[in-house]
């Protein structure tokens, strides 16, 4: 069993559901700011690369009661027992406990997905084909459109979610060059908080009581996906609708409304 | 033509015969060259596996030769170590069957990983809480382990014991061979069990799952169990079917027993604890995760015939017939009960590996399904025909099976 550390920042996600419309501009801004690897033809949704990808639901009521949700799923960032990082046999996985990042090694990781077969949320992707922009005369311009802040991924690995690590290094060398030891709230979010038309997303240190996402949290209406099999995901969600709450984990019948009953 | 390799005490083939034998082997093993160099060139693309299925025909069929090929460590465990000595008279044939397994899983999982060349960082940054490392570990050194106890077999090849230093150094590797199969008992223990552990400790996946004592799931026991109870039904099939090409009587049928009958006492201690692991998750874990047993079994074609096929059709059956002295002493029913029983840990392996991938865990989730495409089937199928060459070669050129001459006194008077 691995040693979970305390560490000084722990950065989270909290995802009100009740404001999320579904656009997918987080999928977008995500798949653009991390230079994720497209296909021409990406109807293969088992195999396409989606670091943030939008799941939707419906209380499955007939009309006109239907009501639908989006469940915008990012990498959890598991903080108990990080099931992805206790498996990789290369430890290309690792989980920083001083910001709570889990981080993925491309250079390191080997492509056994045993990752991928520990993660209940499917938020890990394996690099099926060759990445864009690596070999050029077949690259087709595509390149140029490349952040040069995120490397690109190389075939035969797996990649995922990294809360845009990078934008973390770069509040953190910004904050140093200007003197500060530490970073604004505001400096470092992930592309998909700041894309978001609806400000659905939010996004800061759940160390930190001052962090709205350490407010939000505390919500009634808060809760985490499959939160039961005590993962401690890292992203949250927000949402008045209790069908919606229940629809994020598996209940036996009448569970559900004892657990909601002993939250409250 | 290859008759000065061949020792003069037996009688073999032509070896034109045995070229045409050869042939659709031979042409199994070059399907799967294509399909392999494929899968290297062009990349795991080239398959079906997807995010879903991670894992897919490849582990199944890894695990599967594993556990099967878990007759040698157990025959030479039972051999040198419990001083069965009755047993040298298969030990051979149990020790050429687990090199194939071994190396062609080896060889396997090269083209499974999706980086190859970079499958040495197992050992360089080895993380020691994963499973996988252990097996890595473990099954490369016993890889070793197995390229020993075959060697002395292979310097009392006629051409190669006429060098002297070869004859010195093949009975001198005989003489310690206990050493090898204690080393190879021990590694292998821990690695049929860390390939249970892999997947019972899956925490986050309800469906593999299960209790853990210390810092093993009980997976990893009864894998180890399985496959010993397995590893010497798969042993006498493959000496039977030598048996049935050679028309020949290789094996003494006083080992064939003894072996079916450990096979089925192992078999019957392990359905006593599986059904009992099998209850514990069932009102332990599964439950804890706000599921019930029957919630995985509504997903495809993956229904709750799947318990019962594991645990009656392919576990207990075959454990009554293994454990009936008449039934054993029956041809084909010893046939058919260590064909059930291997059958048993394929499909148990299968369920391990695909089942638990295919159910999602996330209640809005979908099932989706998974076909392996022609180059995965190449690949794994080109195991058989590695196998089949493997086995007919060591046949023909080395002594494996040392009572042959006194069981077939038709042919050898």
């Amino acid at each position: 069993m691995m040693k979970e550390e305390k560490g000084k920042y722990k950065y989270g996600m909290v995802i009100d559901l009740d404001k999320c419309s579904g656009c997918g501009t987080c999928m977008v801004a995500c798949a653009s700011e991390n230079n994720v690897s497209v296909r021409a033809d990406e109807s293969d949704k088992e195999r396409s690369i989606t670091w943030m990808q939008l799941f939707k639901i419906t209380n499955g009521k007939p009309f006109p009661d239907t009501e639908v949700s989006y469940f915008p799923r990012p990498c959890m960032h598991c903080h108990h027992h990080t099931p992805c990082v206790s498996v990789c046999p290369a430890t290309a996985t690792r989980i920083d406990y001083n910001t709570g990042i889990v981080s993925q090694i491309y250079t390191r990781c080997i492509g056994c997905r045993y990752c991928q077969a520990a993660c209940p949320y499917h938020a890990r992707y394996f690099n099926w084909w060759d990445g864009y922009g690596l070999a050029k005369p077949f690259s087709k311009g595509l390149e140029r459109a490349l952040s040069p802040e995120v490397s690109v991924r190389m075939r035969g690995v797996v990649e995922k979610c990294s809360f845009c690590h990078h934008r973390l290094m770069s509040a953190k060398s910004k904050a140093y060059a200007e003197g500060r030891r530490e970073i604004r709230e505001d400096e470092y979010i992930p592309a998909c908080a700041e894309a978001c038309p609806t400000q659905a997303i939010t996004f800061g240190d759940l160390n930190n009581p001052r962090h709205k996402v350490s407010q939000l949290i505390k919500s009634p209406r808060a809760f985490r996906l499959l939160e039961r099999l005590g993962t401690e995901p890292k992203v949250y969600y927000l949402s008045s609708k209790s069908w919606v709450r229940k629809m994020a984990d598996n209940y036996l019948p009448n569970q559900f409304q004892q657990v909601t009953k002993a939250m409250t | 033509m290859d008759s000065p390799l061949i020792s003069e005490d037996v009688k073999r083939c032509s070896a034109w015969k045995f070229f045409f034998w050869s042939l659709p082997w031979l042409a199994l093993l070059a399907y799967g060259g294509v399909s392999a160099f494929l899968c290297l060139f062009m990349g795991l693309n080239q398959t079906n596996m997807s995010n879903i299925f991670a894992f897919a025909l490849w582990i199944v069929f890894d695990l599967s030769v594993i556990a099967l090929g878990a007759g040698a460590f157990f025959t030479g465990f039972l051999t040198y170590i419990i001083g069965r000595t009755e047993l040298k008279d298969i030990i051979n044939a149990a020790v050429i069957v687990g090199f194939i397994c071994y190396s062609g899983a080896v060889a396997m999982l090269g083209i499974d990983l999706g980086q190859p060349l970079r499958a040495w960082f197992i050992f360089w940054h080895a993380n020691v809480h994963s499973m996988l490392t252990e097996v890595s570990f473990c099954i490369t050194a016993y890889l070793g382990v197995l390229t020993i106890e075959y060697l002395p077999l292979i310097l009392e090849n006629r051409k190669a014991s006429e060098v002297r230093d070869f004859r010195l150094f093949g009975h001198n590797l005989h003489h310690i061979m206990a050493v090898f199969a204690a080393t190879g008992t021990f590694l292998s223990f821990f690695h049929q069990g860390s390939l249970g552990g892999m997947f019972g400790v899956l925490f986050a996946r309800p469906f593999a799952s299960r209790w853990e004592f210390y810092i093993w799931p009980t997976t990893f026991f009864l894998f180890i169990l399985s496959s010993v109870a397995a590893g010497p039904s798969f042993t006498i099939l493959c000496s039977k079917l030598a048996e049935l090409f050679t028309r020949k009587k290789l094996v003494p049928d006083n080992v064939v027993q003894l072996l079916a009958k450990i096979s089925g006492w192992l078999l019957a201690v392990y359905m006593v604890l599986k059904i009992a692991d099998t209850l514990a998750w069932v009102y332990g874990i599964v439950p804890k995760a706000g599921l019930t047993f029957m919630d995985f079994y509504r997903q495809g074609p993956y229904g709750v015939w799947l318990v019962g096929a594991e645990i009656i059709v392919f576990g207990i059956i075959p454990a009554i017939i293994l454990l009936t002295p008449k039934a054993r002493q029956s041809s084909g029913l010893l046939i058919l009960g260590c064909l059930m029983n291997c059958a048993g840990i394929v499909l148990n392996r299968f369920i391990f590996v695909v089942v638990t991938l295919a159910i999602p865990v996330m209640p809005f989730d979908r099932f989706w399904s998974y076909l392996p495409t022609w180059q995965e089937w190449g690949v794994a199928l080109t195991i058989i025909g590695y196998g089949f060459l493997l086995f007919s070669a060591s046949y023909r050129y080395l002594p494996v099976f040392p009572k042959e001459k006194e069981l077939n006194p038709a042919i050898y008077s």
